[in-house]
C-alpha cells in the first residue's frame, strides 16, 4: 500500500527531526540557541507526526467518523503551529529582558 | 548585552504584540473547548473540574498576555464571587432537591417521584447539573487564585 509508505515516511521524518532537536538541546552552547533548537524542531516534528496520525486514521476508517477524527487532529496541529512558536518567542524575550548573556566568541 | 537590551524598551507598547495577537486568536477556542469538556463530562474524559480549569486558564491567559487590569475588566471581581457561590449553590441545591424528593443526598433517580420520566434520564440530567456547578466554581476559583498570587493579594495590577 502506498498510503502506508507515506505514513511511515512522515513518522520517520518526524523522528529524525525530534532527534535533531534533542541533540541541539544537549549540545548547543547557550540558552538562546538551545531554545531555538527546541522550538523549531518540536513544532515541525509535531506537525509531521500529527499529520501522519491523521492519515493513518483516515486510511483505516474511510467514513464520516474517520474524517471527523482526522479533522480534530488537524485542529490540534493548527493550535500547536500557533502556540509553540509564540511560547518560544515569549521565553526568549523574557530572557533577553532580564539579561541572560548570549554566547559569543569572546567576553568583554 | 547592553546594546541588545537597548532595542527592547520594557514600556514599548508593541513589545507584546506577537503574544497578544496569538492569545486573541487562541482564547475563543480554549473557552469553547472548556465548555465542550464540561458538557461531555459523562460521555468522554473530562468533567466539571477539568473543563473549569480550562475555562479558568483562558482568563489566566488573558491576564498573562495583557495585564491584571484587562483580566479584571473581562471578568469583574463581583461576578467572580457570584459565580463561585452560584456553582456551590447549584451543587448543594441539586443534592437537597434529590433528598426532598424522597431519595438520598445526590440520589438523582428519586426525582422521578415528582416528574415522571425514567430514573436513568434523571441521573443523566442530575450529573450534568452537578458538573455545571463544579465547572462554575472551579473557573472562578482558578481565576481568583491567579489574581491573588500574581498581585500578592492586593488586586492592584501586580503583573
Amino acid at each position: 500500500m502506498i498510503i502506508n509508505g507515506i505514513i511511515v515516511f512522515l513518522l520517520y521524518l518526524a523522528l529524525v527531526i525530534f532527534a535533531t532537536g534533542t541533540a541541539g538541546i544537549l549540545r548547543f552552547p547557550d540558552f538562546y540557541s538551545r531554545l531555538h533548537a527546541a522550538g523549531k524542531c518540536d513544532t515541525m516534528a509535531a506537525i509531521l507526526a500529527l499529520s501522519s496520525i491523521a492519515l493513518y486514521h483516515l486510511s483505516e476508517n474511510p467514513d464520516l467518523g474517520g474524517v471527523l477524527v482526522a479533522l480534530k487532529i488537524l485542529l490540534i496541529l493548527v493550535f500547536v503551529f500557533i502556540s509553540s512558536p509564540t511560547a518560544t518567542h515569549a521565553i526568549s524575550q523574557a530572557a533577553l529582558i532580564i539579561g541572560v548573556e548570549p554566547w559569543g566568541r569572546e567576553k568583554k | 548585552m547592553k546594546r541588545l537590551q537597548e532595542h527592547f524598551e520594557v514600556h514599548d507598547p508593541n513589545l507584546n504584540l506577537i503574544i497578544q495577537t496569538s492569545i486573541r486568536i487562541l482564547v475563543p477556542f480554549v473557552q469553547l473547548f472548556g465548555l465542550y469538556v464540561i458538557v461531555h463530562g459523562h460521555y468522554s474524559p473530562g468533567g466539571g473540574f477539568q473543563g473549569g480549569v480550562i475555562l479558568g486558564a483562558s482568563f489566566i491567559l488573558m491576564g498573562v498576555g495583557y495585564d491584571l487590569k484587562k483580566s479584571m475588566e473581562l471578568f469583574p471581581e463581583a461576578w467572580n464571587i457570584a459565580m463561585a457561590n452560584l456553582g456551590t449553590t447549584i451543587f448543594v441545591g441539586t443534592g437537597l432537591v434529590c433528598a426532598a424528593a424522597g431519595g438520598l443526598f445526590l440520589d438523582y433517580g428519586a426525582l422521578s417521584n415528582w416528574i415522571g420520566i425514567e430514573p436513568a434520564a434523571w441521573r443523566s440530567l442530575g450529573i450534568f447539573a452537578v458538573e455545571a456547578g463544579v465547572g462554575f466554581t472551579v473557573t472562578s476559583v482558578m481565576l481568583s487564585l491567579f489574581w491573588d498570587l500574581s498581585s500578592r493579594g492586593e488586586l492592584d495590577g501586580g503583573l
